[in-house]
Formats: structure tokens, C-alpha cells, sequence
């Protein structure tokens, strides 16, 4: 105990329990995805999961398909969100705090829940399940989690730029696009991930919009290994993170030019 | 400048309503019986009162406690884990340091459904019976980086001097801790237990996963296995209602405290 003891007086060893915990629930659970996806049901090393991706067209166009939803989710909730946002951060539009609070409280709620009233309603006013409810679904569900990041950065930004545009002689359409869009970039990307992420792997929330008739990438992957097929399950997790890893660099750097841009102007 | 405010609050009003919509409809239509949602049948109480009493929806009630014992236990051990962590992490230099911070951030990163699937294949390939304990350490993964960045800007506004002067002063290690860092640090361990309360009662996907087949539901996955038999159990109707409520005014009660407490600092 005492050699125990001993370790623990260094405080930077305190994160030695920590580290131990990580490595097992955390690194060890993503190598075994891989060492799954390159296994075949006998356990022996073999691609043959690998290729039955790729030539079976079904869950590949599945692949496609998501990725298409989260793209057209992404955008309207950009379209919508950014303005509420803009409104939000504004003083002289805005005053109101609760409002603010308004918009993000759904955050709070979860999830399937929210899903849930969305299809109530939709049963409500006699729209029917498919397609169309589901984007409209999804956008409901993220709407606030691409207002909340935005407005974050909105509300830190400094007001003097715009005023200096202002007195420089720029229309109010040249004094948004040059300076209130590239100084809100952080926000917007990290809006774009929040929303696009969840909606490119969610799987309930597409299940309960469409009564089952549109099938998302998530469900697919969730179906596999409900069903015992764990090698191909593992193939198509493996799938899904290679895609979600690129966009995060890709994101990355995109924050970074941004955050760069702000600084230059 | 008037129509411009006009135009604005308007906007904003017809998002809310549309972003309310599915709520209201559900809090409405709680306070009738009717089995199926958007038959008005009368105003009623029943449905909040059978709520509350065992009966067909006991299940129900079951996943609730479920939940919330989940949630509990999973954030206080988040809370224990992650503060320890982050006063390490704050000790380490250079590349550990790095290291430390870049594990940190992967389950922050990693979409639910791998994070569920990475741990299920964990717990499989071990030979671990999934249940009540498994949901339990998979909840902890997600939540501990959350309580970790919660806690590490209280570390790094601390004066590091302090904890030098109680040794100085004759405290041993364990009472300077106690009596010195824990004190600077428990607003940051309190916003970390609350996220991490809040995550886990939220989290589907990772807790379908690692829930295994003994029948364990949370909330969450009691309303998926519902809506998947088609017919969802109308004491859901209320119990949304009241979630809602709470959630509302627990987020308003923060709200003011903060606003006054905020006024009492500026007027120091």
C-alpha cells in the first residue's frame, strides 16, 4: 500500500487511473472494431466483409442516401437557424433573454421524445409518414443545435467591426457578407458538425418518422448486429468513422482558416 | 428600424411555434383519455393519475427509476473519475500532456452509435453478461470527458501557489486537498455532475447497445421498443408533459440565479 501511496503524492500521476480507464473503454473498443471488420465468421483474417459492401448495391446506396438526408438537414437548419441566430445576438433586435433560452431548451429534452411529438403532430394534421417528414423531422430535432453555436459566436463578436464597415461606406449587404459571415465561420462549422453528426448516424429517430419505410445507414448498422452479424457490422461502423474522422479534419481546418480570417480583418 | 424589429421578432416567434408545436400537441392531448393520440375524448386527469399508480404501464415506471438510477450513479462516478483525472492532466507537461488531451476528446467525437457498438463488442469479446452494470461503465465513458473540461478551467484559474502554503503551513497532502483544491474546484465538479446527469439520462444509442437481454430498459429505449410495437403506451403523453415542465423551470431557476449572481458580482 504504501509504494501505492507514494505514487499518488505526484499529482500528475493522478491521471494514471484515468488513462488505464481510456485505454480499456475507450482505445481498446475501437481496435476491436477493426480487428472485427477484418475478420471473417470464423474469426480468421479475410476482407470478404469488405467486399460484400461493396458489391452488395443495397447498403451501399443506403451509405449514399444518409449521406444525402444529413447534407439537405444540415442546409435548411443552416438556412433557418442562422438568421434566428443573427436576430438572437442583435441588441437592438433582441433584448430578451428568455427568448435565447427558449431556443435552446429543446436541447434539454430528449431526444426520442421530441421525435415523438414530431410524429404525433404530423399524425395530428395528416401528413403523411415518409420521406418529407423525415427531413422535417430532423430539422426540428437540430434546429437548436445549430442556433446555439452560432449565436455563441455572434453574441462575443465585436460590434465596432461592422461599425467601421458601416463608416468605410459598405451597403449593409457588403457589411454582411464581408464581415458578419466570415467572423461567425467558427460558429457555423461547428453547427454544420453538431447537426450533420447526429444526423448521419442516427437511426431511431428515421424508424419512428418514416413507420420503417426509409432505411438510414444507422439502421442498417444496427440491424447487422442485432442480428448476430457482427464482422459486417463492424465493417460498416468502420465505414461510417473513416467518413466521420475526414470530415472532422476537414472541419478542422476549415475552423482554423476561419478563426485565422478573423484575426487578419 | 421599427418594421426591421417587427419582421425580426416575428421570425423568431414562427420558429418557436413550429419548435413547440409537437410539444404543445403532446400537453394538450395529455389531458384526455383516448387511447390513440388526436381523439379528443373530454378533458380528464387520468392519464396523470394512472401515471402514478402501478398498473398496465408498470413497466414504465420500472424504466423511469431505471433511468434515473443510471444516471445518478453513472455522474457521481464520472464526477470522482474525471476531477481526479483533470488534476492530473493539469500536473502533466509536454506530450502526455497532449496525449492525455486528445483521449479526452475522442468519445466527445465519436458519434453514439460507434461508441455503442465499440463497447458492445468490448463487452462480448470479454465474455461479459450485459446489464444494469455494463450501461452503467458505458455511460461513464461518455460523460467522464465532459466533467474533465468542466472541471479544468477552475484548475487553471487557481492560484498554484495555495496548495504549496497549506504543505508549508504543516496540512499533510490529504488535508491540503480537502481543505485547500477541493473547495477551488467544486462549482467546476457541480456544472460536470449536471452534464453528466444530463447526458445519461438523454443517451439512447450507447445504452441500446450495452443494455443486453435481460430485459433492462431506460426511458429512452422503453419508448423506442414501444413506438416499434406501434402502439405507444398513452401514459407517455403525460409523462413528456411533465419532463418538459420540469426541465423548463429547472432551466429558468439557473437562468436567475446566474443573472443575480452575475448583478452581485458586477456590483462589487
Amino acid at each position: 500500500m504504501k509504494w501505492l501511496a507514494k505514487i499518488f503524492t505526484k499529482r500528475s500521476n493522478w491521471s494514471i487511473p484515468y488513462f488505464v480507464f481510456m485505454l480499456v473503454f475507450v482505445v481498446l473498443p475501437l481496435v476491436l472494431i477493426f480487428i472485427y471488420a477484418f475478420q471473417n465468421n470464423d474469426g480468421e483474417f479475410s476482407f470478404t466483409n469488405f467486399t460484400k459492401f461493396f458489391s452488395s448495391p443495397e447498403d451501399a446506396n443506403t451509405f449514399v442516401y444518409s449521406i444525402g438526408i444529413a447534407i439537405i438537414t444540415t442546409l435548411f437548419c443552416l438556412l433557418l437557424g442562422y438568421p434566428a441566430a443573427y436576430i438572437l445576438s442583435n441588441k437592438s433586435l433582441c433584448r430578451s433573454q428568455v427568448m435565447v433560452l427558449l431556443f435552446i431548451l429543446p436541447m434539454w429534452i430528449n431526444i426520442l421524445v421530441r421525435t415523438l411529438a414530431t410524429v404525433a403532430l404530423f399524425d395530428f394534421i395528416r401528413v403523411p409518414l415518409g420521406q418529407g417528414a423525415l427531413i422535417f423531422g430532423m430539422v426540428y430535432n437540430f434546429l437548436p443545435f445549430m442556433i446555439y453555436p452560432i449565436y455563441n459566436t455572434m453574441a462575443k463578436m465585436d460590434h465596432s467591426y461592422i461599425e467601421a464597415a458601416q463608416d468605410l461606406g459598405a451597403n449593409p449587404v457588403t457589411v454582411f457578407r464581408k464581415v458578419v459571415i466570415p467572423l461567425s465561420m467558427p460558429g457555423i462549422m461547428s453547427g454544420i458538425m453538431m447537426v450533420f453528426m447526429p444526423t448521419i448516424s442516427t437511426f431511431a429517430i428515421a424508424e419512428l418518422l418514416t413507420m420503417n419505410t426509409i432505411k438510414l445507414f444507422g439502421t442498417t448498422i444496427q440491424e447487422n448486429i442485432n442480428n448476430g452479424m457482427w464482422n459486417y457490422g463492424a465493417v460498416l461502423s468502420l465505414i461510417m468513422l473513416v467518413f466521420i474522422l475526414a470530415m472532422e479534419v476537414f472541419s478542422d481546418k476549415k475552423e482554423e482558416a476561419a478563426g485565422n480570417e478573423g484575426g487578419l480583418i | 428600424m421599427k418594421m426591421k424589429k417587427f419582421i425580426a421578432q416575428s421570425y423568431l416567434w414562427l420558429l418557436l411555434i413550429l419548435l413547440y408545436a409537437p410539444i404543445l400537441i403532446i400537453a394538450i392531448f395529455s389531458f384526455t383519455e383516448a387511447k390513440v393520440l388526436g381523439n379528443w375524448t373530454g378533458f380528464s386527469t387520468k392519464l396523470y393519475a394512472s401515471l402514478f399508480t402501478s398498473g398496465s404501464h408498470h413497466s414504465l415506471m420500472h424504466a423511469i427509476q431505471n433511468t434515473l438510477v443510471i444516471a445518478i450513479v453513472a455522474a457521481i462516478f464520472s464526477t470522482i473519475l474525471g476531477t481526479i483525472a483533470a488534476i492530473g492532466i493539469h500536473n502533466l507537461r509536454g506530450r502526455k500532456k497532449a496525449i492525455m488531451n486528445s483521449l479526452n476528446n475522442i468519445p466527445m467525437l465519436n458519434p453514439d452509435i460507434i461508441t455503442g457498438i465499440s463497447l458492445f463488442l468490448l463487452f462480448v469479446s470479454l465474455g461479459i453478461t450485459q446489464g444494469f452494470t455494463t450501461v452503467i461503465l458505458a455511460h461513464i465513458t461518455f460523460c467522464t470527458p465532459y466533467v474533465v473540461l468542466c472541471v479544468m478551467p477552475r484548475l487553471l484559474q487557481m492560484n498554484p501557489n495555495i496548495y504549496e502554503a497549506a504543505l508549508d503551513l504543516g496540512a499533510t497532502p490529504a488535508q491540503a486537498m480537502r481543505k485547500v483544491i477541493f473547495p477551488e474546484l467544486k462549482s467546476g465538479m457541480i456544472s460536470g455532475f449536471i452534464m453528466a446527469f444530463t447526458l445519461s439520462i438523454d443517451d439512447f444509442a450507447v445504452t441500446l447497445f450495452t443494455k443486453g437481454t435481460e430485459g433492462l430498459e431506460t426511458l429512452s429505449t422503453y419508448i423506442y421498443a414501444d413506438a416499434r410495437k406501434g402502439g405507444l403506451t398513452p401514459e407517455l403523453r403525460p409523462l413528456s408533459t411533465i419532463i418538459f415542465v420540469t426541465v423548463l423551470i429547472l432551466l429558468i431557476v439557473i437562468n436567475v440565479r446566474s443573472e443575480r449572481n452575475r448583478k452581485r458580482v458586477e456590483k462589487i
